[in-house]
C-alpha cells in the first residue's frame, strides 16, 4: 500500500467537470454510466413504467412465452414477468444503498478509529476485522442466515458484516499514510483538537478512495442479493427480486424457458453496468488505485 | 524465514480461535435457546428435552464453551440434528466434491487466463489487448450463478449434450469428467477474464525493470521476454490472489452446485440453513474457514520464500 499520499490536497483532485467528461469519453464508464443511469431510472419509477401490479395472479394465463401483452412472458402463477423484473430493481437498488451505504460508514469509522487511534485499539480493531475477513464471506452469510432467519433485514445485516472489514482495512491504510503529513502536524501544531483533525481534514481525504471502492461493490451486492434470494435466503416471495424471479424461471425451465432466459438479462446487465462504470469511474477520478503498470 | 514462518501461522491460529468464539456467541446472542430453533414452533417438549440433553445445552455456559473447543481440536464438530450422524463425517464426505469442482474450474481458467495475459502484453495496446480488457470485465460482472443456468438451459435442455444434474455416477470417470464439465465451465469463466487482467497488469508493471530491458538489450524476441522472465515475477501475485480468491470460489461453488444439484460442502450448507440444523451449519464453517486460513497462510509462506521483500512486513511491527 505505498499509493498512500502524504500531500494531498484538494487542488490536486481533477475538477468534477473534467472527471465526467473523462468518464463519457471512453466506451467503457460510458457504457457503464448509461446503464446504471437507466437501471436507477427504472428502480425509481417502476410504478409509472410497470405495465401490470408485480403482485396480480393471473393463474389461467400461467408460464406464458413473450406476447403483446406480456412481453417478458408471466410466471408460474401468471404474474407479469417485466412488471415484477422492473420492480426487482426497485428491491435491488433499496438493499444495495442500504447495505453499502451503512457498511460504508461504519468502515470509514472504524478505518480512522484503527489508524489514527491509540496503537493498542489499531492492533485489536485489526485481529477481529482479519478474523472476520478468514471466513469465507458466503458461509458466514448462511450462518448468520440460520441463526436470524432469511428475511430482507437479516438479508442486509449480513452485506454490512462481510463487507465492513475490507472498508475499514481501506480508511486505516489511507488515515495511516496521512496521520503525519505536513498538512496534518501543521494543523496539530496550530493545536486543532483531534476530532477536528479526524472530521475537518482527515475524513475528506480518505472518502474519496472508500467512494469508488463502495460504488465498484455494488455489483457484488446485487449479485449477493440475487444469490441469496436465489436460495429462497434472501428476499422473501412474494417480493419480486431477480434473485427469486431466477428460482421461479428455474423451477419451471422444461415447460418455459422464457422466464429464467428473461430474469437473467437485467441481473447481467446491471451487474455490468455498475463494474463498466466503477472502472471509468476510478480511471477519471484516482488513477492511483489503478492496479499498477507504468 | 523461521521467524515470519511462526508470526504468520500464529496469527492464522488466532484468527481461527476468534471465528470459533464469534460462532458459538452468535448462537447464544440471539433470543430462544438452539434447540427450538432448530426444532421449530411444533416441537414437542420431550423431543426438545432430548435434543437439549444431547447438545448439551443443560450444562453451564464455561462447561460448554469448554467441551466445543475439547472436542472441535479432537476433530468432533458436534452432530447433525436430524439424523444424529458426526457433523465432519458428513463434511468430509461432500469435501473431495467441492474440492474437485474448484480445483478443475481454476486449474483451466489458469492456463487460458495467464495465456491471454501474455498475449496481451505481447501485443499491448492492439485489437486483442483492447477486446480482452473489454471482455475480462464483462467476465467478472456477470454472476456464476446465473452463467450456470444458462449453461444448463442451453447444454443440457436444448441441446442434450452434457447432464443437467448430479456429479456422475460412482466408479464411471467418464460420467463424471461430463458432469464436471458445465459447473467448472461456470466457475471458471470469471476467473480467465480476471487472472488475465491480473497477469496483464502486473507483468506491463515488471516490464519497465532493468533485468528485462537488459534482456530486450540483448535482442531476444518480445515473446521469449514476456513467457521466460517478466511471467516469472508476475506470477507472484498471481499467487496471492489465487489464495485469497479461494473464498469466491467457494461461494460461487455453493450457488453453481445448487443449480446443478452436485453434492458438496455447498448443497450441504444449503440443505442445512433450510433445515435450521445449527451443528452442520457451524461446523461446515468452521471447517472451510480452517481450510482457507491453511490456503491463505500456505500460499503466504510460498509467496515470503519465492519474495524475500514480504518478510520484512512483520519486522517493522
Amino acid at each position: 500500500m505505498s499509493f498512500a499520499a502524504d500531500s494531498r490536497t484538494d487542488g490536486a483532485r481533477p475538477r468534477p467537470r473534467g472527471a465526467l467528461g473523462r468518464l463519457m469519453s471512453e466506451p467503457m464508464g460510458a457504457t457503464g454510466a448509461v446503464l446504471v443511469a437507466l437501471f436507477i431510472a427504472v428502480a425509481l419509477f417502476a410504478p409509472l413504467i410497470a405495465p401490470y401490479d408485480p403482485l396480480a395472479l393471473d393463474i389461467p394465463a400461467k408460464l406464458q412465452g413473450p406476447s403483446l401483452a406480456h412481453p417478458a412472458g408471466t410466471d408460474q402463477l401468471g404474474r407479469d414477468t417485466l412488471s415484477r423484473l422492473i420492480y426487482g430493481a426497485r428491491t435491488a437498488l433499496a438493499i444495495a444503498m442500504g447495505a453499502t451505504g451503512a457498511a460504508g460508514v461504519i468502515g470509514l469509522a472504524l478505518g480512522m478509529m484503527a489508524g489514527y487511534g491509540p496503537r493498542w485499539l489499531d492492533g485489536a480493531l485489526m485481529l477481529v476485522l482479519d478474523s472476520l475477513a478468514s471466513l469465507p464471506m458466503i458461509l458466514f452469510a448462511l450462518a448468520v442466515i440460520t441463526v436470524l432467519g432469511p428475511s430482507a433485514t437479516t438479508l442486509v445485516f449480513v452485506i454490512i458484516l462481510v463487507s465492513i472489514s475490507g472498508y475499514a482495512r481501506l480508511v486505516r491504510a489511507q488515515t495511516l499514510g496521512l496521520a503525519n503529513a505536513e498538512f496534518i502536524q501543521a494543523e496539530r501544531t496550530m493545536g486543532a483538537s483531534n476530532l477536528r483533525i479526524l472530521f475537518r481534514h482527515l475524513m475528506p481525504n480518505v472518502v474519496g478512495p472508500l467512494l469508488i471502492v463502495l460504488s465498484m461493490d455494488v455489483p457484488v451486492v446485487i449479485m449477493l442479493e440475487a444469490g441469496l434470494s436465489y436460495l429462497n435466503l434472501g428476499i422473501r416471495p412474494p417480493v419480486p427480486s431477480w434473485g427469486n424471479i431466477l428460482y421461479d424461471g428455474y423451477s419451471s425451465l422444461r415447460q418455459q424457458p422464457a422466464l429464467v432466459i428473461a430474469a437473467g438479462v437485467p441481473l447481467v446487465l446491471s451487474t455490468i453496468g455498475f463494474t463498466f462504470l466503477g472502472e471509468g469511474l476510478r480511471d477519471a477520478l484516482d488513477p492511483r488505485l489503478k492496479g499498477g503498470g507504468p | 524465514m523461521l521467524r515470519y514462518t511462526a508470526k504468520r501461522t500464529g496469527l492464522a491460529v488466532l484468527n481461527l480461535l476468534i471465528v470459533m468464539v464469534a460462532m458459538y456467541a452468535m448462537v447464544f446472542l440471539v433470543p430462544g435457546d438452539p434447540a427450538s430453533v432448530a426444532l421449530g414452533p411444533r416441537a414437542t417438549p420431550a423431543l426438545k428435552a432430548e435434543l437439549v440433553t444431547r447438545m448439551g445445552l443443560d450444562q453451564p455456559i464455561w462447561r460448554q464453551v469448554w467441551n466445543f473447543f475439547a472436542n472441535a481440536v479432537q476433530g468432533n464438530l458436534g452432530y447433525d440434528v436430524w439424523s444424529g450422524r458426526p457433523v465432519l463425517d458428513q463434511i468430509l464426505e461432500a469435501f473431495p466434491n467441492t474440492l474437485i469442482l474448484g480445483g478443475v474450474a481454476l486449474g483451466w481458467a489458469l492456463v487460458l487466463g495467464v495465456a491471454l495475459g501474455c498475449l496481451a502484453v505481447v501485443w499491448r495496446g492492439g485489437v486483442l489487448d483492447t477486446l480482452l480488457g473489454l471482455l475480462s470485465v464483462s467476465m467478472i460482472a456477470v454472476p456464476s450463478f446465473v452463467i450456470a443456468i444458462y449453461a444448463l438451459l442451453v447444454f443440457a435442455v436444448w441441446l442434450n449434450w452434457l447432464p443437467a444434474i448430479g456429479a456422475g455416477t460412482a466408479g464411471d470417470i467418464g460420467s463424471q469428467v461430463r458432469a464436471l464439465i458445465l459447473p467448472s465451465f461456470a466457475i471458471g469463466i470469471t476467473w480467465v477474464g480476471y487472472l488475465a487482467r491480473l497477469v496483464r497488469a502486473s507483468m506491463l508493471e515488471v516490464m519497465g525493470e532493468a533485468h528485462i530491458r537488459t534482456a530486450r538489450a540483448f535482442g531476444l524476441s518480445e515473446f521469449r521476454i514476456v513467457t521466460r522472465y517478466a511471467l516469472r515475477l508476475a506470477i507472484i501475485p498471481t499467487l496471492a490472489v489465487l489464495a485469497v480468491g479461494f473464498g469466491s470460489i467457494l461461494s460461487a461453488a455453493v450457488f453453481v452446485e445448487t443449480v446443478f444439484s452436485r453434492p458438496g460442502i455447498g448443497t450441504l450448507i444449503i440443505s442445512a440453513v433450510a433445515k435450521r440444523n445449527y451443528p452442520l451449519v457451524m461446523g461446515t464453517t468452521l471447517f472451510m474457514t480452517a481450510f482457507y486460513l491453511f490456503i491463505v497462510t500456505a500460499a503466504d509462506l510460498v509467496i515470503a520464500r519465492l519474495d524475500p521483500r514480504v518478510r520484512d512486513v512483520f519486522r517493522g511491527g
